[in-house]
């Protein structure tokens, strides 16, 4: 992520913060880089510096690598002649952020409307004109250093959208029914010297607003019952349906005969709190899904294809057709599967296989999304991604580890499983109790099934899990965690194993300069300067050891082979002259000043800063720690001795990790995996729950539980934290609720349950459970 | 009694209203970015020409 390197990777001891992006600056200088000096002079040249004070976020720095996409490609033209255009945008952070995206486009003449949404982190762009203008107004936001990518809304999770206010609108209506039906039935309670044609009168009103509110806004339940018993299963919604529907024909019944009770206003307020349980529920899932769809979408770089007539073309990776030919630039990753057709080089393929040491590849060579181009120019001619294609194979493991854990059943379900018929039973046997036993009339022994109905009716248990979840998540999202999946809490709080993968997790999956004391320091400098005019990995990484250097202006850049600059030279081996210096054990860079001497300089992929520490702290949790990793034994060896971990192994294919994982899960542990390559897919999928870092591999994401966003590993040790809090809370919860039955029941069977007492066990039990789910957002973050 | 029959309706009119209310900014999409709307009122004295 753009705006988080920008205060992770540059050192600390470089003084003052950048006025724009307020990472560190070197020392006197406003800026940390021209880009930043660039997007202060925009911001400011347009009198919106305002902005600078109002942010309360981190910075964001314009990227100079920023992706090319198809913007115009993607403007829809409407009727009228206006265009719109749907764009992700990533370094939105704050209200700050939107209103300066907002005031930049509303000085365009011909914007109509530039609207950008903090919560969903999406800005929708509509103007008059030609929609070639889109690429121009794009390039607006990215100059100040937002990053924007086209979107298509109709594509993204657009249903669940509807389905969630769908589910607000009935809260709204059974919960203004339930307050105007509930102030009738006080004046009933209360009005003890009420006549009775005023109380049917009362009675009356209030069937007319509670029957048709009743219907609209049990509609949810009503569907969802119907489709669980089409299916012959029994689910939470059954007992729902089936209390409402009786509680409104009880009420109704007694209405008509003038009775003295009627339970609109319990049956009414039943569904405001489970409406409010299910949308919360809802909304969680529906937030966590978009941002897990967010994060891919921002992450899809467009393919350079080559036309028949030369001319190169951005387009997604989806729509890259097999045999067309694929150009990628050095230091650029590659989009689509293929075949080496021209150019020969390095690639880095540490996502894909997890080996960190690079590979050569040459012409007739296959290379995979994923890789990343360390060399020359590369022209790949694109593959059929069928069957004996690498990603064909691990789809095909990732969809034999999964169904394991679709047998997971969660506890609400559980719960449920036990709970519906043993409602069910009890309310039948009030009802031939009352009928046969006491020998009272039908209607009242029908009473006094209906009113166990009523108070069994599990309006605090559908509380108890969605309402910590929410919870629960948003906490989550706020440390920068994306949870993927509804039961994923709850499989995080039993695990008792932690598989890590080496490259990419416990490392930073980026090569960074190893330092060397015999290294002069001004040839660090002069070589630092040089590199930072290149967006090859690794002269980034060179350019990153020293922040505050001058950029060497007049180098030249050769692709593939290195830069120079009058006569010095900085580069490959081969572009620097090297001859026998012994093999390479790592990623390595050469300079040569013009005086001959031949200087290197070594790289190796870091360990993650937080890992040892975060490490140490799971061991002394009690967790069993184990290294899975696909790069070779040496490296392998030498990070778990770094790191403390005892059990290890080197060396093992996707399939072989999938198998350990089976193997642990036979052994009866539950294990989570972190990791982030191609090759881990399959072994994410097999773990009891799975977690990846947010840049890691597609398929990764799409296989893991949570997504964790940031330069740290404390993630892991949070989400594991959370989650046990959460568990806890639910059995709390649920405990709470069983608890409150046991109370309620024995009551309610023995016809002690009037309509005030029913209404005030229900929303007390509700409330009570709703407020002990909010001790879990109140915690402080013990790991920060 | 005679006061009920007028009550009643007040209080229902009243009570529809804002249930009106809540429907209409509900499809107003009001509630769909609610951390942006919470700062965005903080900021008024840029508002753009349109």
């Amino acid at each position: 992520m753009a705006p988080f390197d920008a205060l992770v990777d540059r050192p600390a001891a470089a003084t003052g913060a950048c006025a724009h992006c307020a990472a560190p600056a070197p020392a006197g200088a406003r800026f940390c880089c021209a880009g930043c000096e660039g997007a202060y002079e925009t911001v400011r040249g347009l009198g919106l510096e305002a902005f600078y004070a109002r942010r309360v976020g981190p910075g964001f720095r314009p990227d100079p690598v920023a992706l090319a996409h198809d913007f115009a490609g993607r403007t829809r033209v409407d009727a009228d002649g206006a265009c719109t255009l749907h764009l992700m945008i990533d370094g939105l952070t704050c209200a700050a952020c939107v209103w300066l995206v907002e005031s930049l486009y509303a000085r365009e003449t011909d914007v109509i409307d530039a609207r950008a949404n903090l919560t969903t982190g999406r800005l929708t762009l509509r103007w008059t004109g030609a929609p070639a203008r889109a690429d121009a107004l794009v390039a607006l936001a990215a100059r100040v250093g937002f990053r924007l990518v086209p979107f298509d809304p109709t594509c993204l999770a657009q249903t669940g959208d509807a389905e969630e206010r769908d589910l607000l609108r009935a809260t709204g209506v059974a919960g203004f029914a339930a307050g105007n039906v509930m102030m009738l039935s006080v004046a009933i309670w209360v009005g003890v010297d009420m006549g009775a044609a005023t109380k049917d009168l009362l009675h009356w009103v209030s069937a007319l607003i509670g029957l048709p509110c009743i219907f609209y806004a049990g509609l949810p339940f009503y569907r969802s019952a119907w489709r669980a018993l089409s299916a012959r299963r029994l689910d939470m919604d059954v007992p729902i349906a089936v209390g409402i529907t009786m509680t409104a024909a009880m009420s109704l019944s007694e209405t008509i005969r003038g009775g003295p009770y009627a339970y609109f206003d319990a049956a009414l307020t039943l569904l405001f709190f489970l409406l409010a349980g299910r949308y919360l529920d809802r909304r969680a899932r529906g937030r966590a899904r978009a941002s897990a769809a967010h994060l891919l979408a921002l992450r899809a770089a467009p393919v350079t294809v080559i036309d028949a007539d030369g001319r190169p073309r951005a387009v997604p990776a989806d729509a890259v057709a097999p045999g067309d030919i694929v150009a990628v630039a050095t230091g650029e990753r590659i989009g689509i599967d293929g075949t080496v057709l021209a150019g020969a080089g390095e690639v880095d393929a540490s996502l894909v296989t997890g080996e960190s040491v690079p590979q050569r590849v040459a012409a007739g060579d296959r290379v995979y999304a994923g890789m990343l181009n360390l060399g020359a120019p590369l022209r790949v001619s694109a593959r059929a991604t069928g069957e004996g294609t690498l990603l064909a194979e691990i789809a095909r493991l990732v969809e034999a580890a999964e169904s394991g854990r679709a047998r997971f059943v969660a506890l609400a379900e559980r719960v449920t499983r036990l709970y519906t018929p043993v409602v069910h039973v009890t309310a039948l046997g009030a009802f031939l109790g009352w009928y046969f036993l006491a020998g009272a009339p039908w209607q009242i022994a029908l009473l006094h099934c209906v009113a166990t109905l009523i108070v069994t009716c599990p309006c605090a248990l559908g509380l108890a899990v969605p309402a910590v979840q929410t919870i629960a998540s948003g906490r989550l999202l706020r440390g920068g965690i994306l949870l993927k999946n509804a039961t994923a809490l709850e499989r995080l709080a039993q695990i008792d194993t932690i598989v890590f993968d080496k490259t990419g997790t416990l490392t930073r999956g980026a090569p960074a300069l190893i330092a060397d004391p015999a290294r002069d320091a001004e040839d660090l400098r002069f070589a630092a300067g040089l590199a930072a005019t290149s967006k090859h990995p690794l002269a980034r990484a060179l350019a990153r050891a020293v922040p505050d250097v001058a950029v060497a202006l007049d180098a030249v850049e050769h692709p593939g082979l290195g830069l120079s600059c009058g006569p010095a030279r900085l580069g490959s081996r081969a572009f620097v002259g090297v001859g026998n210096a012994g093999p390479a054990d790592g990623p390595e860079l050469w300079l040569d000043r013009g005086d001959g001497r031949k200087l290197r300089f070594g790289f190796r992929d870091e360990t993650r800063a937080d890992a040892e520490d975060t490490l140490q702290r799971l061991l002394d949790e009690g967790y069993a720690i184990e290294l899975l990793s696909g790069d070779r034994t040496e490296t392998v060896a030498a990070l778990a001795a770094e790191l403390g971990i005892v059990e290890w192994r080197a060396e093992t294919d996707p399939a072989a990790k999938a198998a350990r994982l089976a193997e642990l899960a036979r052994m009866g542990r539950k294990v989570l995996m972190v990791g982030d390559g191609l090759n881990d897919a399959p072994a994410l999928a097999a773990a009891h729950a799975s977690l990846s870092p947010a840049d890691g591999a597609d398929v990764a994401q799409v296989s893991a539980d949570a997504v964790f966003q940031g330069a740290g590993l404390a993630a892991v040790g949070e989400l594991l934290d959370t989650a046990r809090r959460a568990r806890a809370l639910i059995r709390q919860n649920i405990a709470f609720s069983i608890a409150y039955n046991a109370l309620a029941v024995p009551a309610a069977v023995l016809g002690q349950v009037t309509p005030p007492l029913a209404a005030f066990l229900m929303s007390s039990s509700s409330i009570a459970v709703v407020v002990n789910s909010m001790r879990l957002g109140r915690r402080r973050w013990i790991r920060s | 009694m005679d006061t009920l029959v007028i009550l009643i309706p007040v209080a229902l009119a009243a009570s529809a209203l804002a249930l009106a209310a809540f429907l209409w900014s509900l499809r107003a999409g009001q509630y769909e970015d609610l951390e942006g709307a919470a700062g965005r009122i903080l900021y008024d004295d840029e508002k753009p020409k349109r």
